[in-house]
């Protein structure tokens, strides 16, 4: 099996999907000539085509909604915006239309897009280059939401996304793009090829949207999470020593709560941790369910670890970002005897 | 005769490899556009949209009817500022790839526009810059360690840390809070100037977008809206021809002008060679007449190059042709000045280089201060305690409790 790191394995999940599929076109801004500003659509112009691969206007709105007309016309668009935190400029055409079309329309419309977006901190971004909005479009209904963890996932939940018929917005943790961050920064980077996830089959495969995967079994505590967080989570929680069941949810929507609720009865006790701010994170929605229906297997109460509740700031990168430590404060209160 | 539809893909000039191309650039002659009066009607007037004013020729004499008359003592200012903000943007570019400070960007070509814009506007006028505009901070007097200071997030940053350098802001220069979001400024600039002219002020509101910026519904909200109201406001479109890899035609300039999209919404729109200092200057000063006598707002298109990198994380070696810009047919602005003054302003090679290590040494000096302040490896830090305030005007529970949790955080590691 190849060796992919997770910009290889978007672009050739792409690939895959230009050369299955004739209605797949690619659009974004510099993701033609130039191959994106992450590199993800790098080759994919020069082998598909202008027609095929589009290099747009700076205009979110105008990607979105074209690219809703696009695939009510048969295509099935890949739109990349190119930093979740400028993807506002189409939350009208994402929340209002792309969402509700099938729904309005008593299904006789709909429109299979996906739109790719690089989210998450760490690169030293600021503010404008580090947000992770997710839970913003988890409470939108009628777009599922995707965050792959490593490039195996991100392959395969790409290849599905683009075949779903339903929209679906994919983000990807761009410090995840080049190797598994665990949220040490004294450490120096590690490339993909020394994770078992970096091994990524050439052809076409898919992952399901919700289904999530349970990283490690473990019996003392369960850990939801999803991106770079799962990284985080499961570094501090082996430095704690603690046998921690580690759930990478993959998709938020559609949510696997099947695996996260069973894994919690059996464990009884529960951290939930996102790069994303805290006040009403997509965190507190999986609080809620667990809270729901596994209320009398709790051992203790449910920890968040999130980012705090500011906008993200270029100086204080570190100290914002959800460390190993966070997660430690947040193990020691769910381990606490019952 | 083509018998379907077809998708047209705009074209661009000349990628890696290629020669340099300039030929579809419209040019007019120097001197050769008309120059209306201040309180001419939009309709009356598409022709500035579509033309290029341009005052400077060849040969460095000031032509025709747009020649602002600025006398030497005022252009060997602008000089300054603008080779200031050359050899400014010149150090700070090798301080980030030193790993001083962690991102870039430099306006080199196009600093006639910020310079010579600012120039000819007054000191109570608000401007709403883009990231690319650091001339206007020069030109109004901000000193060159407080934006190093930013540039560093050290302890006498502005932004207390909170934002990416380059997004500098001056409430007293009356320079807006620059976002990382493009074109926002836009259509906030038409509202600072309702709000002028709801007040009764003689104050107008500028404000500069990229011309890859101006696909963004924020452009197109603020015209209608200085349309509607006839808004005392300058809107400036940048047109450097790259949105980092994308050519300028993806915008829309390959079918018409960024200008001629004034007079599609009933405002002026002024075509100007923005390598031109004087006729920057002169097209500015025309449109603040405008603003100021109720004649409305004005679009300006700025013909000009982006010479170097969209910013530090970025190459334009794999996606344009190399050496293009010693090929642009506007030539340097500061060249251009500084011609222009050595045959009429008393103005020589000997002073131009002694102005050029006065203000190499005022950079370094700078520099030097700037950094006892701390650099993002070194010196004194700022209080991470800071991330928490300004969310709100007062710091909510939620907020108070996580910063004690931020204190814990950091005295566990």
């Amino acid at each position: 099996m190849a060796q992919m790191n997770m910009i290889q394995a978007l672009n050739s999940a792409m690939d895959v999907m230009l050369g299955r599929d004739p209605a797949v076109v690619l659009m974004g801004e510099d993701i033609g000539y130039f191959g994106g500003v992450f590199r993800v659509t790098e080759g994919l112009q020069r082998k598909y085509g202008e027609h095929r691969v589009l290099d747009t206007p700076i205009a979110e709105g105008g990607i979105v909604g074209a690219a809703i007309g696009m695939a009510v016309n048969g295509l099935r668009p890949v739109a990349e915006i190119q930093f979740a935190d400028y993807i506002y400029p189409g939350f009208d055409q994402i929340a209002s239309e792309l969402a509700r079309l099938r729904y309005r329309s008593a299904g006789d419309f709909f429109a299979p897009v996906t739109i790719r977006t690089p989210c998450g901190g760490g690169i030293r971004g600021g503010q404008t280059h580090s947000q992770s909005p997710e839970g913003i479009f988890t409470h939108v209904c009628g777009i599922k939401v995707v965050m792959p963890s490593n490039p195996f996932d991100a392959k395969g939940l790409l290849i599905t996304a683009i075949e779903d018929d339903d929209p679906v917005i994919f983000f990807e943790p761009k410090r995840l793009y080049n190797g598994p961050f665990d949220g040490d920064t004294n450490r120096p980077a590690v490339p993909w090829s020394t994770h078992k996830k970096g091994e990524v089959p050439a052809g076409h495969y898919t992952v399901p949207l919700g289904k999530a995967d349970i990283v490690r079994a473990g019996k003392d505590l369960t850990i939801i999470s999803y991106g770079t967080m799962v990284h985080v989570a499961a570094a501090a929680a082996a430095a704690q020593g603690i046998d921690a069941e580690i759930i990478d949810l993959r998709s938020l929507v559609p949510l696997d709560a099947d695996s996260i609720c069973s894994s919690v009865k059996k464990t009884g006790r529960c951290v939930v941790a996102h790069e994303a701010t805290r006040f009403s994170g997509f965190g507190a929605e999986i609080v809620s369910i667990i809270q729901e229906e596994c209320f009398w297997d709790l051992l203790a109460p449910i920890q968040r670890v999130a980012g705090w509740d500011t906008p993200y700031p270029h100086a204080f990168e570190w100290e914002y970002f959800p460390s190993q430590a966070r997660v430690a404060a947040a193990l020691k209160v769910a381990m606490e005897p019952a | 005769m083509q018998r379907r539809s077809r998708l047209h893909v705009p074209p661009t000039p000349a990628r890696p490899g290629e020669a340099p191309d300039f030929s579809y650039l419209q040019l007019s002659e120097a001197g050769a556009v008309r120059r209306p009066d201040v309180s001419a009607r939009a309709r009356e007037i598409g022709f500035l949209s579509l033309e290029l004013v341009r005052v400077l020729d060849d040969k460095h004499e000031a032509r025709g009817p747009w020649d602002p008359h600025l006398d030497a003592a005022e252009l060997e200012i602008g000089l300054r500022h603008m080779l200031l903000t050359r050899i400014f943007d010149e150090r700070m570019q090798r301080t980030q790839r030193a790993g001083k400070i962690s991102f870039y960007m430099r306006s080199l070509g196009d600093e006639a526009v910020a310079v010579a814009q600012c120039m000819a506007l007054r000191p109570g006028d608000m401007l709403f810059p883009s990231y690319r505009n650091q001339g206007l901070h020069i030109v109004r007097g901000i000193p060159l360690v407080d934006m190093m200071c930013q540039l560093l997030s050290n302890t006498r940053d502005m932004c207390k840390g909170r934002q990416l350098p380059v997004m500098y802001h001056s409430a007293a220069g009356r320079l807006f809070s620059i976002s990382g979001n493009l074109g926002t400024q836009f259509p906030q600039a038409v509202g600072w100037a309702m709000a002028a002219a709801i007040k009764g002020e003689d104050h107008l509101a500028a404000s500069w977008i990229g011309e890859g910026a101006s696909a963004e519904a924020d452009f197109h909200h603020a015209l209608l809206f200085a349309a509607v109201y006839q808004a005392p406001v300058i809107l400036n479109v940048v047109n450097n021809q790259w949105a980092i890899s994308t050519f300028q035609g993806y915008a829309g300039g390959e079918q018409r002008s960024f200008a001629a999209r004034g007079p599609g919404y009933g405002i002026a729109g002024v075509r100007v060679d923005g390598n031109d200092f004087l006729a920057v200057h002169a097209v500015t000063q025309w449109a603040a007449q405008r603003a100021r006598t109720g004649a409305g707002p004005t679009l300006i298109e700025l013909v000009t190059y982006r010479a170097a990198a969209h910013s530090t994380s970025d190459d334009p070696a794999r996606y344009r042709a190399k050496d293009d810009y010693a090929h642009w047919p506007l030539g340097d602005p500061i060249e251009r000045l500084k011609q222009h003054l050595i045959k009429h302003g008393g103005w020589s090679e000997e002073r131009h280089r002694a102005l050029a290590a006065e203000l190499e040494s005022l950079v370094a000096a700078s520099w030097k201060e700037a950094a006892t302040y701390g650099t993002l490896t070194e010196g004194p830090r700022l209080d991470p305690d800071l991330m928490f305030e300004d969310v709100f005007k007062e710091m909510p529970l939620n907020l108070q409790r996580q910063r004690e949790a931020m204190r814990a955080e950091r005295n566990s590691k």
